[in-house]
């Protein structure tokens, strides 16, 4: 309740969130609706709890054939301890964190520079440009990962993190989203400071940006939260321990650690860690940003 | 009618259409009584696209017209052969049956995975827009697996999944039930695959369908149980057909994800058992990267764009035919 209250801006007391009918009487009805929710948050619970009870358990306890909910000889942070000092996980969470910002950063950038000109300006060749941006929403990544990887060996860019970021940051679907939020701007206020004979880019910057902060907000945690769990591109990019990415990372040590199940827990959850602390602190964020980008098309 | 498909969508294309029109027409204006308005009106237009244009000119036009030379060319990892050989790679490809059983694995599981993606995730929502309380708690727990990357998710799954000290298996026991090989087992792997992808990524259509769901006019409700509609009358009757625009769009954008699979996949049975969970995308890899092919991996990743294609294009025509 405590993290809610935080992130909630003082301004949307009136959440769109809370269920409309909201009779506060427990009829049978409520309550076994209640119980199904409550069945089905449990189910969805327990991974998150067997791996976090796992990671606390020492090897021998965490491998005992007979399960346990809490391990006979007590619990450790000893898999924790083992995973900082051994492992790169660290080092990952540092990659992954400024890749994933910098094609966040440059995603947005690129997009909504394009989005404007699509939605405010007449040049030739506009509509050409929608549709092509339009239809390129359909092509999956994994269609270009052959002849990527072969051009990012011609530009020598592989186990860099340049390999990484690059093609990840055109997003046809989020320029489109961005678009449409624009089109709803009223122009009449951009039309002041045209008159006072404001550059376009400065009618961008000092008038349209600011009016889009949510927008932003939304296309930012969509790109963010998928740049940050990609797999299959950093993969394929990377082989040097020195720059892989978290769920790259995590891979490495499947094979690496083998069977020493609290260790391959705890380093799943350190990687899990930051996007579920950010998830505390900024759900409504979140959540509003998924509903309204998601549609688009991932 | 088709308005009810989220809020936020709708809305703009609602919106935008009279206003759009209106701005153009202020435009012409404008740049009739302004000739240079127009060149630089170009001029401005061109420069505020060229840097999306410039990376999505290099790393998407270029890889996807490269991996089309590329699958007609025999050219491998090791360089050896570069020559352009036609759609040799394409006969080959259709000709080989590896292809056609990865292709047939990602088509079963894309069957197999979209139908509780879409059901649980209705029904999630449904459970939590009656209006339960702690609306966070319930948000929480089904969306977080949302965020975890897909190791992640592989490293909690192979361990719940372990057939000896496995906790799935254990309570199987507990209720008497024999114990089952879950990524081991070819009849069985799949499912098991699709499980850890239900709980990994349905909350995302859970958040869809809520979204989608809160924007149903309190109206439809007050004027349901005026006539003494009840809840599962209301829910029926008034809930799933105004979500009907929605519940395409997510079917859709399900199907789309389900033929992608990969990473669950590759990390939890690496397409074992004897290929019985390999989907089209690791054969892809596999062809590229282990086998050194190529210009035969491309050739397969346009034939799996083809399907794509299909997909969208019948997308395409579904939901313009709803919003005309």
């Amino acid at each position: 309740m405590a993290t809610e209250t935080l992130a909630r801006p003082a301004t949307s007391a009136a959440t769109p969130y809370a269920g409309r009918r909201n009779g506060r009487r427990m009829t049978p009805g409520r309550i076994a609706v209640l119980a199904v929710a409550a069945l089905l948050a449990v189910l969805w619970l327990v991974p998150f709890a067997w791996a976090t009870v796992t990671a606390f358990k020492s090897e021998t306890d965490a491998a005992a054939p007979k399960i346990s909910w809490i391990p006979p000889s007590g619990f450790t942070a000893d898999a924790f301890v083992k995973v900082f000092q051994d492992g790169n996980i660290p080092l990952w969470t540092w990659n992954s964190l400024y890749t994933s910002a910098a094609i966040t950063v440059i995603t947005l950038a690129i997009s909504a520079l394009v989005a404007y000109a699509l939605s405010r300006i007449d040049f030739r060749g506009k509509n050409v440009l929608m549709t092509v941006i339009i239809a390129s929403i359909i092509v999956p990544p994994p269609v270009l990962i052959i002849p990527l990887f072969y051009q990012m060996v011609a530009l020598h860019m592989i186990d860099t993190s340049w390999a990484i970021i690059l093609p990840q940051v055109i997003h046809p679907a989020m320029v489109f989203v961005l678009k449409k939020f624009f089109d709803q701007i009223p122009r009449e206020l951009e039309e002041a400071a045209v008159m006072d004979g404001a550059s376009r880019m400065r009618i961008f910057l000092q008038v349209v940006l600011p009016l889009s902060r949510p927008i932003l907000a939304a296309v930012a945690i969509f790109v963010f939260i998928g740049a940050w769990n990609n797999f299959l591109w950093p993969f394929i990019a990377t082989n040097d321990g020195s720059v892989l990415t978290l769920p790259v990372g995590l891979q490495t040590i499947k094979s690496a650690y083998g069977i020493q199940y609290a260790q391959n827990m705890a380093s799943a959850l350190l990687a899990a860690l930051p996007l579920i602390l950010l998830f505390l602190f900024f759900q409504r964020q979140i959540i509003k940003g998924v509903a309204t980008t998601g549609l688009a098309g991932t | 009618m088709s308005s009810v498909a989220t809020s936020h969508d709708s809305e703009g294309q609602a919106g935008s259409l009279p206003g759009l029109s209106r701005q153009r027409l202020s435009n012409r204006a404008g740049s009739r009584s302004a000739r240079s308005q127009g060149s630089r009106d170009n001029l401005n237009g061109w420069a505020f696209a060229a840097p999306f244009l410039a990376f999505f000119l290099v790393f998407l036009v270029w890889p996807l017209l490269y991996g089309l030379y590329m699958s007609m060319t025999g050219k491998s990892l090791t360089g050896a052969n570069d020559s352009v050989i036609g759609f040799a790679n394409y006969a080959e490809a259709l000709a080989d049956s590896d292809m056609w059983h990865s292709l047939g694995n990602t088509l079963y599981f894309t069957v197999i995975s979209t139908v509780p993606l879409v059901v649980v995730a209705l029904v999630m929502a449904a459970l939590v827009n009656v209006g339960l309380p702690a609306q966070w708690l319930w948000r929480l727990s089904y969306f977080a697996p949302y965020l975890l990357a897909s190791t992640v998710v592989s490293l909690f799954f192979t361990w719940m999944y372990n057939p000896q000290l496995g906790l799935i298996n254990d309570a199987l026991v507990n209720i008497g039930l024999p114990k089952v090989a879950w990524l081991n087992d070819p009849g069985v792997a799949m499912w098991a695959i699709v499980l850890a992808t239900l709980w990994w990524t349905v909350g995302f259509n859970f958040l869809l369908y809520l979204a989608a769901m809160q924007n149903i006019p309190a109206q439809h409700y007050e004027a349901a149980s005026l006539d003494g509609a009840g809840a599962w009358r209301q829910f029926f009757s008034i809930t799933l057909p105004q979500l009907a625009p929605t519940t395409v769009m997510i079917v859709l954008l399900q199907i789309l994800a389900s033929l992608k699979i990969f990473d669950q996949v590759y990390q939890m049975t690496a397409g074992g058992p004897g290929g019985a969970t390999r989907p089209v995308v690791q054969y892809i890899f596999e062809t590229g990267f282990t086998g050194y092919r190529l210009g035969y991996s491309a050739a397969i990743s346009y034939i799996f764009f083809g399907l794509i294609v299909a997909v969208s294009v019948i997308q395409f025509l579904i939901t313009r035919r709803r919003s005309a």
